[in-house]
């Protein structure tokens, strides 16, 4: 257990190893793995080519079941016009962009708070109450919906945003990863600053921010894209379409348009480009961040 | 919630966890005290209000009839349960829960570990690999049920043109309740499998170096070696992701909502999706938590079995 427990969750682990070159000998095994990752790409990225195509393709030629990857009239940006003409879609993507980054950044402060507490302050009751948030990482998120849109009624926040941000903020896994890695910081840094007399927090803040800053990263895109991407709870607690995020929007919208392809698939491409030039930027912090945070991104 | 606790530290602690946060020698002990307290105050309140409350108050709910409209309220005792367990539309979407997870599961870590091995080799193309199979993990559900049921589409989608290709019969994939779970597990698989696939990535670079150097003095093949260094090495990950799998797996709702379009099938409904329905179709929230529970107490079982399993594993070493 501990070799892979530690590659998926330690934060910061060293690789053990370079990637192996590619045999020396040209051989066939190499030629075949090329040829079924090949085939596995292909496939995995062929519905999303599929999508690409109809959204520049004219109503008339997406409904007309030519396969072809050009329709009869030629490309054409009409999909994408008609939808952004549409106000909402703005609103939708503000509306996300917003209450994602709000999630994100109340997540990575309160955890971030919470780890340092537990990794290096002493105060009485910290292990069990640690061990009470660790366990608190199995509920899963559904089976509140509930008792949690009972409670956003009685505080008045059912259709707002705070409805929608606040019982997102709350993520143990989160906090579980953040302590790991204070953990492994010397803690020789922090002394010497402690004895120049700067307070815990101001040690906090200028020394182990600082120095975490890759794990606060990962972490924070993880929450980001969980927020981004969240469809139940927003599902539930918005009601007013000018409040609605962007996937929850589209999805009343496709309800009412269910026949017009080529603009249900301009909609999908729109909301899915933020995310994967999100992607193409951080490439190397979502890998690991997935590698690091993944058992908690439930 | 306790219980469950020994799976989640075996998870994640392995050897490297063990060590305890260092006290800081200096200061007074009351002020550490109040210093900890403070740090951890942000969290708690959250904490507090949108985990712990919601878990007691939804245990209150599901012994009352309580409705959204306010209606009710009063106590039934275990009558939500004993209804929930002679329910058999609660058992059919725990069948079809279960049928999922079985059908998604298999694929998911098979298909995952048949990516991470090759993209380990150091192929040529590694972004473009890693683009094309992680890159859907990162859509929302809205945008990849709209690009299935486009995919789907019985009469002009690309499914049915790949089927008559090969001189097959169209098939109405989501509209069939014989093939629309089916349909679901497709898009499930395209979408989430990048998640396991890093995992395992993961998981392959820290196999030593060494294993295989030896192995390749020994004059082990590259078949060889990936039966006797790279897929024994990989148990635990393998253990690891198949569970996470698991528990993601039941929670099915989101694309199986989407790509129905809303629409309860007998053969597709999921335990959320009937916890959904029940609470905010049927508007019995006293019904709907009491199912909440059951769906809950299935997953503790399960995180409860995967720690001893854990255990015993390690007892043999």
């Amino acid at each position: 257990m501990t070799t892979a427990t530690r590659t998926l969750v330690a934060p910061g682990a060293p690789r053990a190893r370079s990637r192996r070159p590619i045999g020396r000998r040209f051989t066939v095994l190499t030629v075949l793995a090329f040829a079924v990752l090949l085939i596995l790409a292909i496939g995995w990225l062929l519905p999303f080519l599929w999508a690409i195509a109809t959204a520049f393709k004219t109503e008339t030629d997406a409904a007309s079941g030519d396969p072809g990857w050009i329709g009869a009239s030629g490309p054409t940006v009409q999909a994408f016009t008609a939808i952004l003409s549409q106000g909402n879609v703005y609103v939708w993507a503000w509306n996300s962009l917003w209450t994602a980054t709000a999630v994100t950044v109340i997540t990575v402060t309160i955890s971030a708070l919470a780890a340092y507490a537990f990794s290096r302050l002493d105060f009485r009751g910290r292990k069990w109450l640690f061990v009470v948030i660790i366990a608190a990482i199995v509920v899963p998120p559904q089976v509140l919906i509930i008792p949690l849109f009972y409670e956003m009624l009685a505080f008045n926040l059912v259709d707002t945003h705070w409805g929608l941000i606040l019982p997102q903020v709350v993520a143990p896994a989160m906090v579980f990863i953040l302590k790991r890695f204070f953990d492994a910081i010397p803690i020789e840094l922090e002394d010497a600053a402690r004895v120049d007399g700067a307070s815990r927090f101001r040690v906090f803040w200028s020394i182990v921010l600082p120095l975490s800053r890759p794990i606060l990263a990962s972490v924070a895109i993880f929450v980001f894209i969980g927020a981004w991407n969240n469809f139940l709870w927003p599902f539930l607690v918005i009601n007013d379409t000018s409040l609605m995020t962007l996937p929850v929007g589209l999805q009343t919208v496709i309800s009412a348009y269910g026949v017009q392809y080529a603009q249900v698939m301009a909609q999908a491409v729109l909301a899915a480009l933020p995310l994967i030039i999100v992607f193409l930027i951080f490439q190397k912090q979502i890998v690991k961040g997935v590698a690091t945070s993944g058992f908690g991104g439930q | 919630m306790t219980a469950a606790a020994p799976t989640t530290s075996t998870i994640v602690t392995g050897r490297a966890g063990t060590r305890s946060a260092r006290r800081h020698a200096g200061g007074s002990h009351r002020s550490e005290q109040l210093i900890g307290w403070a740090f951890l105050t942000p969290f708690l309140i959250a904490f507090a209000l949108f985990l712990v409350w919601p878990i007691l108050h939804g245990i209150y709910l599901s012994f009352t009839d309580q409705s959204l409209t306010g209606s009710g309220g009063g106590f039934v005792g275990f009558a939500n349960y004993a209804e929930a367990l002679t329910d058999p539309v609660m058992w059919g979407a725990f069948g079809n829960t279960v049928w999922f997870t079985l059908l998604s599961t298999i694929p998911l870590v098979i298909i995952a570990l048949l990516m991470a091995v090759l993209v380990d080799r150091g192929l040529p193309g590694q972004w473009l690999w890693r683009l094309s199979f992680f890159m859907p993990y990162l859509l929302a559900s809205t945008v990849i049920s709209q690009i299935w049921i486009w995919i789907f589409n019985p009469q002009i989608g690309a499914a049915n043109n790949v089927l008559k290709a090969f001189g097959l019969e169209p098939i109405a994939w989501l509209q069939d309740p014989k093939v629309n779970m089916l349909a679901i597990v497709i898009a499930t698989v395209w979408w989430t499998v990048g998640f396991n696939f890093l995992l395992y990535l993961a998981a392959l670079q820290n196999i030593p170096q060494q294993q295989y150097e030896a192995a390749s003095l020994d004059g082990a093949g590259g078949w060889r070696q990936f039966w006797s260094i790279t897929l024994p090495q990989l148990g635990p990950a393998t253990t690891l992701i198949g569970l996470l799998q698991i528990l993601a797996s039941l929670k099915l709702f989101d694309q199986a909502y989407q790509m129905l379009g809303g629409l309860s099938s007998d053969t597709t409904r999921s335990i959320v999706q009937y916890i959904y329905e029940s609470g905010f179709v049927g508007y019995r929230f006293g019904y709907s938590a009491a199912i909440s529970y059951v769906f809950f107490a299935i997953i503790i079982i399960l995180c409860v079995a995967q720690a001893l399993i854990t255990r015993r594993r390690k007892d043999v070493r």
